[in-house]
């Protein structure tokens, strides 16, 4: 199968690259970023934006059968209005140019954090419930619409068979991804009082769901995760890190300051209420199991990212 | 001499929380974030109160099914959760083996620091019905009390009857299949005897209400409480039935737990405890 990554740069992207290679598919990319070795282990990488014409190119000239819709950021890593364009124009995007040159197959990559954080919302969030993140954290908007948008694609375009998969989040080597950076520094802040439950997916195995995801050829929404959630504190401890719980306002003044690591005002609620996922339907149709338990996910990551010398003032 | 005597309990209580049927993982959560540590901590203060503070005297535990999914359904006694905490305590303590009772809380409970969190780690979830289909169809031990933020604010001289049920506890249990274990609280009401509910201070703090008592606060006297389970109640159904027949298995419910109350005030009465402050 051809198989195209918008966004292939990203780290866990590069895994599934390699991973769909050695299973015998042919692999290429687009993105703005490069990927120096990517030719070495046989795969293209088309720069470019997948908003602009060149990379519509890349669908007319390559034409894959299937497309894995990485090329999304989340409010930690890019911010304002720039992020809008990329998770809203660049999705509308990547659908447009599969419509258009017929693409069969396409999953989308969002994220776990849909569902919101909120006191009153349940432990275990299902793929029918409302985004609830909108409510709460503006920062999201995009990452909500644009995993909307490509959910309409089930019914506008039933010919192209989608999957929305809501990844929780994600830790490895070399560390890429929302909680690896949260987890960066020596001293990670924790809400004073508050210890949410955390979904944690070892990268590996977040390249196994998407491998079996393609291959199963999923069609709706589906919630992955992996080993049960744990709580936050248990992964900065196990991570070698040292939690400091701070009262809300002072961690909301602190953020991105002394030596802490940058959140969002929204994303406070994410260190107070968990945002834990039901994954039955996932495993219901792919048969996915996760190879690395919460230790072992937490081990790799501590020995990927060891505790730096010194961060800041705390 | 005492120290060793603390030492001894507190083995009992570690040992009664190893045997509790849930699957911690390696770091000693379960799945929903119960943590065998947080569960032994919140045992090794409510057993001092409910053996030595209360002196709970628990009656008919048996009907608690020893494994399996139930509901535990009872009255509001008392302005804040001693009721929920005495139950939970007398299912670690009472049941062989011990089982965790997991509350329906009121919402505002998870929205402060700390109590967030001890409830979390100790299985008691916002009551919303996505948490107890989820738990009960997990075969999880519920305790749910049907009068809501309304039953514990009954005041001193209604602190026996009981005030309107929801209903969706019996959907609930009629879709899950899940038994209705009735059971009767005695003596919240004398131990903490509201006289007032300031509800303009309780939005002020983001509670439904605080209850004021004539020493003020509503901290809990040292009454002696009772609990009294009694016979699962099995009913039958899809969950789907017509409203007046889901109320009238929710009046079964009521009825019964108020036998339950009456029964345990006049066995109280008998036994000459009445001055006792409780009935």
């Amino acid at each position: 199968m051809r198989v195209l990554i918008p966004g292939i740069s990203g780290g866990i992207a590069r895994k599934l690259a390699l991973r769909l290679k050695h299973a015998g598919h042919e692999v290429a990319g687009v993105d703005v970023r490069p990927w120096e070795t990517a030719r070495e282990a046989g795969i293209e990488v088309f720069r470019g934006d997948v908003r602009k014409r060149a990379a519509e190119d890349v669908f007319r000239r390559w034409r894959p059968e299937a497309v894995v819709h990485m090329a999304t950021v989340t409010a930690f890593t890019v911010p304002g209005a720039e992020r809008g364009r990329i998770n809203l124009d660049g999705t509308k995007a990547v659908f447009d140019h599969c419509a258009t040159h017929g693409v069969k197959q396409l999953l989308f990559v969002g994220r776990h954090t849909f569902y919101g954080a909120a006191p009153d919302s349940p432990l275990y969030h299902s793929e029918d419930e409302p985004p609830r993140a909108l409510e709460a954290i503006p920062e999201l908007a995009d990452l909500v619409a644009s995993d909307l948008y490509a959910a309409t694609a089930l019914w506008r375009m039933p010919s192209l068979t989608t999957a929305v998969l809501r990844l929780p989040y994600t830790l490895g080597e070399p560390g890429t991804g929302t909680l690896a950076t949260f987890l960066k520094g020596r001293r990670v802040p924790l809400v004073l009082g508050f210890d949410p439950l955390f979904h944690v997916l070892q990268e590996e195995d977040v390249v196994t769901a998407l491998h079996l995801a393609l291959e199963k050829q999923l069609r709706g929404i589906f919630n992955v995760a992996g080993p049960p959630p744990i709580p936050l504190s248990v992964i900065v401890r196990e991570t070698g890190r040292t939690v400091v719980p701070l009262p809300a306002p002072v961690l909301s003044f602190l953020m991105g300051r002394a030596g802490l690591p940058r959140l969002s005002t929204g994303a406070l609620d994410h260190l107070r209420y968990p945002i834990v996922v039901d994954n039955r339907r996932f495993l219901e149709a792919t048969g996915f199991e996760y190879k690395h338990s919460v230790a072992d996910t937490l081990r790799i990551y501590r020995e990927a990212a060891p505790v730096p010398v010194s961060s800041g003032v705390l | 001499m005492l120290r060793s005597i603390a030492v001894a309990l507190s083995d009992g209580l570690d040992a009664r929380v190893d045997r509790l049927a849930l699957p911690f993982n390696e770091y000693g959560v379960d799945p929903y974030g119960i943590s065998r540590k947080h569960v032994r901590d919140a045992l090794r203060v409510f057993a001092l109160i409910y053996r030595y503070y209360f002196r709970v005297k628990c009656h008919g535990i048996q009907h608690i099914p020893a494994k399996g999914r139930g509901m535990l359904v009872g009255n509001h006694s008392g302005g804040v959760a001693v009721d929920g905490a005495m139950v939970l305590t007398s299912t670690m303590l009472e049941m062989d083996p011990p089982r965790l009772a997991q509350g329906m809380v009121e919402r505002f409970l998870h929205k402060f620091p700390v109590s967030s969190l001890w409830a979390s780690r100790t299985g008691q979830f916002t009551g919303l019905p996505e948490h107890a289909r989820r738990l009960l169809e997990d075969d999880r031990l519920l305790m749910i009390f049907p009068e809501g933020a309304r039953g514990t604010a009954k005041l001193f001289p209604d602190r026996y009857s009981l005030v309107d049920f929801g209903t969706g506890f019996i959907r609930l249990a009629l879709q899950t299949r899940s038994p209705i274990i009735p059971f009767a609280f005695l003596g919240g009401g004398s131990a903490i005897p509201t006289v007032f509910n300031a509800y303009a201070l309780g939005k002020l703090l983001g509670v439904p209400y605080v209850p004021l008592t004539p020493y003020l606060l509503p901290v809990p006297l040292p009454v002696q409480l009772e609990i009294h389970y009694g016979e699962p109640l099995v009913f039958h159904g899809t969950g789907d039935e017509e409203d007046h027949v889901i109320e009238g298995y929710v009046a079964k419910v009521k009825e019964r737990i108020a036998g339950l109350i009456e029964r345990g005030r006049a066995e109280r009465q008998h036994r000459g405890l009445s001055r006792k402050l409780l009935p």
